[in-house]
């Protein structure tokens, strides 16, 4: 009986811990992170039990107190809004365990209104993936933009203004997400996404529809920082604290990539989407540019933060290139892409965050081959991680790229096929980069002047240790079993 | 076809030596004990293959989908076990050529060096044990990153730039060979090497026959040395001596010819290459590559340097052999895959030797070292005459197979291309030979032959170039293999 009511349940626990947490903060505040923990491994339960019983039941549509649309609000746990339920609580699961130690050093003292406001952010994620109602979607992605200015400013010195720059250009992309919804409202009368799907191909030929499309995707693109709508993302995921880019950067992106899949292949649907311009197609040519610009960026950059942040642009890229490619290889490609980016950033962004904690800094100039001896597990995950980026099997980066290359040749698309591979080799330069610096002496530095004393061994405790490893291994474990997760992708396919 | 789990076990036992090279850091000798244990089994389990594969049959193992419908799956057929049993057998000399070598020179993390050898040797035989193109692309990425620790072996600016360039080609290699097999997949469904290759009767447009042709040059070319992408080879002679004498003579780029008549003989099918003109393409570039290649090495002062010139231009003997697409041509071709690497792993073990022992590198220094280095030089003797096709060595052999596959098929060029090639390989290897034994050294007076670590690995595999020069079927059959191979390709003899 608990499972019909499993999708409300998710986000409930949200909701109940975003309460928790201040509340019991008002007698100590030590419960905030444990509480927090606890909340999302919950959350991550609740994803695995649900998508357990999709897979034996199929989709669950829920009617919030019984009252069906278009009267009520509905929740809807299909097969990709369950997968992305269990990738983003999953992900965010390890890194609120490894957020405690660099939150302590980093925000001691906030920590009740800042786990507070990641519980209030992570509902506001899963809100925007379950729901079925594309008002309370923009409800849902307003409580986890809010809720993310705030995560980010808490930060070092220029954090605050990142935050403030991400609060306009992101306002500004709600805005125009809403108003794409008011005009489909105005031409269907209805809200949810379901209703509007039935009714949306009678009107194929209404240029408000089509310019509502376009809003939405703007509006989403800000959000999933599709290039060139991607300017924001840099600052904020270089100046905020540890926690909150290990915690925005692996999951943000891709719930609003999320929702682009929901508007484009469920609302609307291939035919529609292209029907009047060949929307996917554009979208697809700004994904490659993103791709290309956010690996040269990337390339250019000294601090590893920053270097992880374009990177990440270039990897949304994939993502919506595999979207806007609407056959089932693409499909399952950039879902997949969605969990692996998700793992390799989550992992890259402890590993930052180990060097930060460390060493009080992640310059790449400043890194030298003594890191190698003092953090060798750091360094270990960080080749896993690199590797797999660049896209070298058996990891799970070499699986996705596979797939979207797949997909690429089923449509003929020669040109995406291209980016894949030249963003690839991009992706090589500047991990490896990295990797020279770790694992080799410098050779140009004077062999005189070595330090007398000895290197030892000095990495993270293992509340941060513990986190990364298992990312580090899960990206084995999704390099080998790609083909199960791919084979539930394939089915999820909408057409 | 049988099912067998000895393919994997030969691919495991030198990946499973990997720990306890890496436990076993700080006792040289037991670290070392590691290694030829596991060369000691491999080698084992490949002979047991050995006596099938005699008989043309072939066991088969499928592990599990790495993507659906796609297995990691391992086939031991004849062509494979004859690459698996040369290069794991040489893996037991050069295990014990390496330690003296090793410690010879003083090298620093010999640990690393070994570990990352005993990963090469596995990917190695994945390689040959590859079923389809994935489980290919698996083990041909693998055996690059492999192998690139080793080329840094010593950290110095000039190796670290051979690092790079190694990397910027090979990865380049594998990203073709992904887009290459994405692209076949497509088309045909299916990218498991099948002699004849997988295209059938299908009728494919020429120009996309063309473009994946293309794409499957530079992926294998880059490893087999073609001109114009073999620029990685010279500068990889960075590494120590006995990588480039197992990896750049053997492993790796046999890997790289290994793979181009996979692609000649089991994906694109002999047919297939004859009927669109492929092949006139790979004669091309590989007659201009023997010659060009030949050619450079005559300016080259640094031993390893005019060896590597002239591992490019054999490199392409072979490659010349499997284009002309006759039987006789093939079977020359895949005879030469054995021939060259007894030889060229000689002279590269004596060129370690000279440097090991003299710490000579250069050519024009090496006058009257015959005298204090009798053996080591005799076997250079028989090594470079061998590759220049003087009788009895086993050069001649695979020469005057290649010689006649190319009248066979109604071509002069090819042959005189070989003819002249053999020439300018006595031009660039008899000047050594004047030097080292009718010249008059200087400073030699205290110097003695090479430890017998070095010395005994070098004469025994001069010896083997004899052997098999006289006896191309001792002890493994390798020409009735090369033979079997060679039919099975040519429906009823001539294409």
């Amino acid at each position: 009986m608990i499972e019909s009511h499993l999708p409300a349940i998710i986000a409930l626990t949200f909701v109940l811990f975003s309460l928790l947490i201040p509340l019991i903060g008002i007698w100590t505040k030590k419960t905030a992170h444990p509480l927090a923990v606890l909340g999302t491994g919950l959350a991550t339960a609740f994803s695995l039990m649900s998508f357990i019983t999709y897979m034996n039941t199929g989709s669950i549509r829920y009617f919030f107190g019984g009252w069906e649309p278009p009267v009520g609000i509905e929740f809807v746990y299909d097969g990709l809004s369950g997968f992305i339920l269990l990738v983003i609580n999953s992900v965010a699961f390890l890194a609120l365990i490894y957020a405690r130690r660099p939150g302590h050093m980093e925000f001691k003292g906030k920590e009740t209104a800042y786990y507070a406001l990641a519980m209030l952010m992570m509902l506001g994620f899963n809100g925007m993936v379950l729901t079925g109602d594309l008002f309370n979607l923009y409800v849902f992605l307003e409580i986890s933009s809010l809720s993310s200015y705030a995560l980010i400013s808490i930060g070092r010195k220029p954090a605050p203004f990142a935050a403030f720059r991400y609060l306009i250009i992101g306002t500004t992309g709600g805005t125009l997400y809403l108003l794409g919804v008011g005009f489909l409202y105005t031409n269907t009368g209805t809200l949810n996404i379901i209703d509007m799907s039935a009714m949306l191909p009678m009107l194929v030929d209404n240029s408000s529809v089509v310019t509502a499309l376009i809003l939405m995707i703007v509006g989403i693109g800000v959000k999933a920082a599709i290039f060139p709508m991607h300017g924001w993302l840099p600052d904020s995921y270089t100046y905020a604290s540890t926690p909150s880019s290990l915690l925005i950067a692996p999951i943000g992106t891709k719930v609003a990539a999320y929702v682009l899949f929901r508007v484009m292949l469920y609302l609307f649907g291939v035919d529609l989407t292209d029907a009047v311009v060949p929307i996917s197609y554009i979208v697809g040519v700004f994904a490659c540019i993103g791709i290309i610009y956010g690996s040269v960026m990337a390339i250019a950059q000294t601090e590893m933060k920053r270097m992880l942040a374009y990177s990440s642009v270039s990897q949304i890229g994939y993502i919506i290139m595999g979207l806007s490619l609407a056959n089932p290889f693409g499909f399952a490609g950039a879902l997949l892409h969605v969990l692996n980016h998700a793992v390799m950033k989550a992992c890259l962004f402890m590993i930052t965050g180990n060097l930060r904690y460390k060493e009080g800094h992640s310059n790449i100039r400043l890194f030298n081959d003594s890191y190698r001896k003092k953090y060798p597990w750091t360094m270990a995950s960080f080749s896993v991680a690199a590797i797999s980026m660049v896209g070298l099997p058996p990891l799970a980066g070499f699986f996705s790229k596979w797939y979207l290359a797949l997909g690429t040749i089923d449509n003929s698309n020669w040109l995406f096929l291209a980016v894949i591979i030249v963003s690839s080799l991009l992706n090589a330069v500047y991990f490896f980069r990295i990797l020279e610096k770790v694992y080799m002496k410098n050779p140009d530095a004077d062999a005189q002047a070595e330090p007398a004393k000895e290197i030892e061994y000095d990495d993270v405790p293992a509340s941060m240790m513990s986190p990364m490893a298992v990312l580090a291994i899960g990206l084995f474990v999704i390099g080998f079993a790609n083909a199960a997760i791919v084979t539930i992708l394939l089915d999820i396919f909408p057409m | 076809m049988d099912l067998s789990i000895v393919p994997l076990l030969a691919i495991l036992v030198s990946l499973a030596a990997v720990p306890f090279i890496l436990l076993s850091s700080s006792k040289p000798n037991l670290r070392e004990a590691w290694t030829v244990i596991a060369g000691l089994i491999k080698f084992g389990l490949v002979l047991t293959l050995l006596p099938g594969a005699i008989d043309g049959n072939t066991v088969e193992l499928h592990l599990f989908d790495l993507a659906p419908g796609l297995p990691l799956a391992l086939k031991a057929d004849p062509f494979g076990v004859y690459f698996a049993v040369i290069a794991s057998g040489l893996w037991i000399f050069t295990s014990f050529y390496s330690i003296g070598y090793m410690r010879g020179a003083g090298e620093k993390k010999q640990t690393r060096y070994f570990a990352s050898f005993a990963v090469c040797l596995s990917a190695t035989i994945g390689i040959a044990f590859s079923a389809n193109l994935l489980t290919f692309i698996v083990f041909y990425e693998m055996l690059t990153l492999a192998t690139y620790p080793l080329v840094i072996h010593n950290e110095k600016r000039e190796a670290i730039n051979a690092g790079r360039k190694y990397l910027a080609f090979t990865l380049t290699a594998g990203l073709l060979l992904v887009a290459a097999s994405a692209i076949i997949y497509h088309y045909t469904g299916t990218i498991e090497f099948t002699p004849g290759g997988v295209f059938g009767d299908m009728e494919l447009p020429r120009n996309t026959m063309l473009v994946v042709f293309i794409l499957f040059l530079g992926a294998v070319g880059v490893k087999a040395g073609i001109m114009p992408i073999h620029g990685w080879l010279p500068a990889a002679m960075a590494a120590p001596t006995p990588v480039s004498a197992l990896l750049h003579a053997v492993a790796v780029v046999k890997s790289g010819v290994f793979a181009v008549t996979r692609m000649v003989g089991f994906i694109f099918g002999t047919d297939v290459m004859a009927a669109y003109g492929l092949n006139d393409i790979l004669i091309v570039l590989a007659g201009t590559t023997i010659i060009l290649a030949s050619l450079i090495a005559f300016a080259q002062d640094n031993l390893k340097r005019r060896l590597a010139y002239s591992t490019v231009g054999h490199l392409s003997y072979i490659v010349l052999g499997i284009a002309l697409l006759t039987p006789l041509g093939m079977t020359g071709g895949i005879m030469h895959i054995a021939a060259h690497a007894t030889m060229k792993i000689t002279l590269f073990f004596c060129a370690g030797a000279i440097y090991v022992n003299l710490h000579r590198t250069e050519i024009s220094n090496l006058n009257g070292i015959a005298k204090v280095m009798p053996w080591t030089m005799g076997a250079f003797a028989v090594g470079s005459m061998g590759l220049a096709g003087i009788p009895p060595i086993n050069g001649f052999f695979s020469k005057w197979h290649l010689i006649l596959g190319s009248f066979e098929g109604d071509m002069i060029i090819p042959a005189l291309v070989l003819i002249v090639s053999g020439l300018l390989n006595v031009g660039y290897f008899f000047p050594i030979l004047y030097r080292a034994y009718f010249k008059k050294g200087e400073g030699l007076e205290k110097y003695g032959e090479a430890s017998p670590f070095m010395v005994v690995p070098i004469v025994i595999t001069a010896t083997l170039s004899v052997l098999f020069g006289l006896f191309p079927n001792l002890f493994f059959n390798f020409f009735d293999i090369a033979l079997l191979v060679s039919e099975s390709l040519f429906n009823g003899g001539t294409p």
